[in-house]
């Protein structure tokens, strides 16, 4: 176990926990302001992938190609929040739960039906592809930290947006007295529509930046959006602070977990114990880890703070 | 539901439709009907509804009666296949003793992780059941002993006391059909009990029936181990039948299916969950025929029926009773 493998180890994690808090962001801003159960999201984050390869292949250029993505996303989420997911919004848990998962069925065998089962190619942009030397023996691919610095920026978008703006302040109202903030003028429905397609966004953002080094395939976000749920759990309900640190200690336990697991497991117990154990250890650690959170604060980390960032 | 007034023909219709034996007789006339006409198929198709409607059946209890949405069905359900394909390495194949073991080892799953979920409610059960049932996918497709990914093939199928009844697909059938009865049966009078009355008390008030002097938490607790124990029968059974064990049997997806099962059919019917099953499992067959994306179908279906209210889901949810 070098230093070098341990620091790749540690930059992966941080970038795998950015492309989680660009899917949690969105959809805990989503639960904590509509208190709405979006399986959907997951979906979201996928076809985000998708929209953006499409256009990439088609107009030769990823920053062309992103943007255009990132506004079809944009318009998505506002035609699905428009349609369907408006009519949800007061109904009981177990309805948005229902209909959401339906959405996900529809969704993903329409993209296979589309596309085809098979991963659609979404290459890194010429600017970004290679690999830089961070420090002697240790080259690491500036595609990867392209996703890390934009997941920081996106966080500090987030902060100045939800803390600084008009907008932000009828998010963070919103999303502890919404009768109040509908009775003082403010049409609800609306900051709903425009955080719910803000969350789209921000999926399919993360989808298009994930797309390069996972692959584009109709499944993608299934496992995502579960450990987006995760995440949520750990970092409390609305807040996006919790959903930065929730997703980069997840991003982290995962990676290093299915790294280092096997290797630590062998100097305790044996070379094949070690080997048939350590996988399925590492796989449960986010769980345990989520576990213990739930026995000390059952609400989460950062409790008390719905859609802020600081109290 | 039992009013003495004379009722037209539409309410006795729907009334002999969610009886709670009318689902589980259905199944056994396409049982016995394809054991007489010698259609293999139809014996096969009603096992499948029999075992998911088993599992609808024990979701159905804690969501219709508890008001528990589990998103994590699938995770007992996968671990009694498991056991069954474990056991079955082990040497272990007497049906006696799988089915049992199958009960303990899901409900033994739900222990600690139901406790831990109980802690939470709303939004946050829903997405806690969903994770620890993700665990459970990620922790089997680890396990390479067993198949890893890929899932591995049962021994063989079960005995009886030694004999090897269950060789065919008939007897199969016939033991799925007992064990939904007889669990269909068990639930029902727990539901009539003072257990049940407790636990749809619950549902509705939780404070007032702490205030009671009743313990909600292992209310909760028990029915949780209980559907889970349950489901894993149908776990087993599903291994004996497709004679495969893969993690894909807890996919999150059949969490959901299972859900859906149990709101087609009503959730606040615990009859209404073996409907449910059996209306799915014709869908997937009958439409899976036709096409290969038969979830497309299956969520078009899910959408109408929540978005447009052609079915009134809180009348069905009972809520109007």
């Amino acid at each position: 176990m070098s230093v070098t493998l341990l620091l790749v180890q540690i930059l992966n994690g941080l970038q795998f926990g950015v492309i989680l808090f660009l899917v949690a962001a969105g959809l805990t801003l989503v639960f904590g302001v509509m208190d709405f159960v979006n399986l959907a999201h997951g979906v979201q984050y996928m076809i985000g992938a998708y929209l953006t390869a499409t256009a990439v292949a088609a107009t030769g250029s990823f920053g062309l190609g992103l943007l255009i993505g990132l506004a079809a996303a944009l318009g998505l989420g506002l035609v699905m929040e428009f349609v369907l997911f408006r009519h949800l919004t007061r109904r009981d848990h177990l309805e948005q739960v229902l209909a959401t998962f339906g959405v996900i069925l529809v969704a993903t065998d329409g993209v296979k039906m589309i596309f085809g089962p098979a991963p659609i190619a979404l290459s890194v942009p010429e600017a970004f592809s290679g690999s830089i030397a961070l420090m002697p023996g240790l080259l690491y691919p500036v595609w990867r930290l392209v996703v890390i610095a934009s997941g920081l920026f996106v966080a500090f978008l987030l902060w100045f947006l939800i803390t600084r703006t008009r907008i932000g302040m009828l998010v963070r109202a919103g999303s502890t007295h919404p009768e109040m903030v509908s009775a003082l003028g403010v049409d609800i429905d609306r900051l709903f529509l425009f955080v719910f397609a803000f969350g789209a966004m921000l999926a399919g953002f993360s989808g298009a930046m994930a797309g390069p080094i996972l692959s584009v395939e109709p499944h993608m976000g299934d496992t995502v959006l579960i450990l987006a749920f995760v995440v949520i759990v750990i970092g409390g309900i609305g807040s996006v602070r919790g959903a930065l640190v929730a997703s980069l200690i997840v991003g982290l336990v995962d990676t290093l977990g299915r790294a280092f697991a096997t290797d630590l497991l062998r100097l305790v117990v044996d070379r094949s114990s070690a080997a048939q154990a350590g996988p399925a250890i590492a796989s449960m650690a986010i769980y345990l880890f989520m576990a213990a959170v739930l026995i000390f604060k059952p609400s989460g980390l950062f409790t008390g703070e719905r859609a802020t960032w600081t109290k | 539901m039992t009013s003495p007034a004379p009722r037209s023909l539409p309410a006795r219709l729907v009334a002999l439709l969610t009886h709670p034996v009318t689902a589980i007789a259905a199944i056994a006339l396409v049982v016995a009907a394809g054991q007489i006409l010698d259609q293999g198929f139809w014996v096969t198709l009603a096992t499948r509804a029999a075992i998911l409607g088993l599992a609808a059946l024990s979701l159905g209890f804690i969501l219709g009666q508890g008001g528990l949405v589990s998103f994590g069905h699938a995770a007992p359900f996968g671990i009694g296949a498991y056991v069954v394909l474990i056991a079955g390495e082990a040497g272990v194949r007497d049906v006696l003793v799988l089915l049992p073991l199958a009960f303990l080892g899901s409900a033994l799953f739900a222990l600690p992780t139901g406790a831990l979920a109980l802690r939470t409610r709303g939004v946050y059960f829903i997405m806690i059941t969903l994770a620890f049932a993700q665990m459970g996918y990620f922790v089997f497709s680890a396990l390479s002993a067993y198949g890893g990914d890929d899932g591995m093939s049962i021994a063989g199928r079960a005995t009886l006391l030694g004999a090897r009844v269950f060789r065919s697909d008939g007897a199969l059938a016939w033991l799925s059909i007992a064990v939904l009865a007889a669990a269909s049966l068990f639930l029902h009078r727990t539901v009539g009990a003072r257990f049940g009355h407790v636990l749809r008390a619950a549902r509705d008030n939780e404070a007032r029936t702490a205030a009671l002097g009743f313990s909600v938490f292992r209310t909760r607790l028990a029915a949780t181990m209980i559907a889970a124990g349950i489901a894993g029968l149908a776990g087993a059974l599903m291994a004996e039948q497709t004679g495969f064990v893969s993690p894909s049997l807890m996919n999150w997806h059949r969490s959901g299916e299972l859900i859906v099962m149990v709101v087609l059919g009503g959730s606040r019917r615990l009859s209404g969950a073996v409907l449910g099953a059996i209306v799915v499992v014709l869908v997937e067959e009958f439409l899976g025929e036709a096409t290969e994306y038969w979830k497309f179908g299956l969520g078009l279906l899910i959408l109408a029926v929540v978005a447009t209210r052609v079915v009134d889901l809180p009348r069905l949810l009972g809520r109007r009773a």
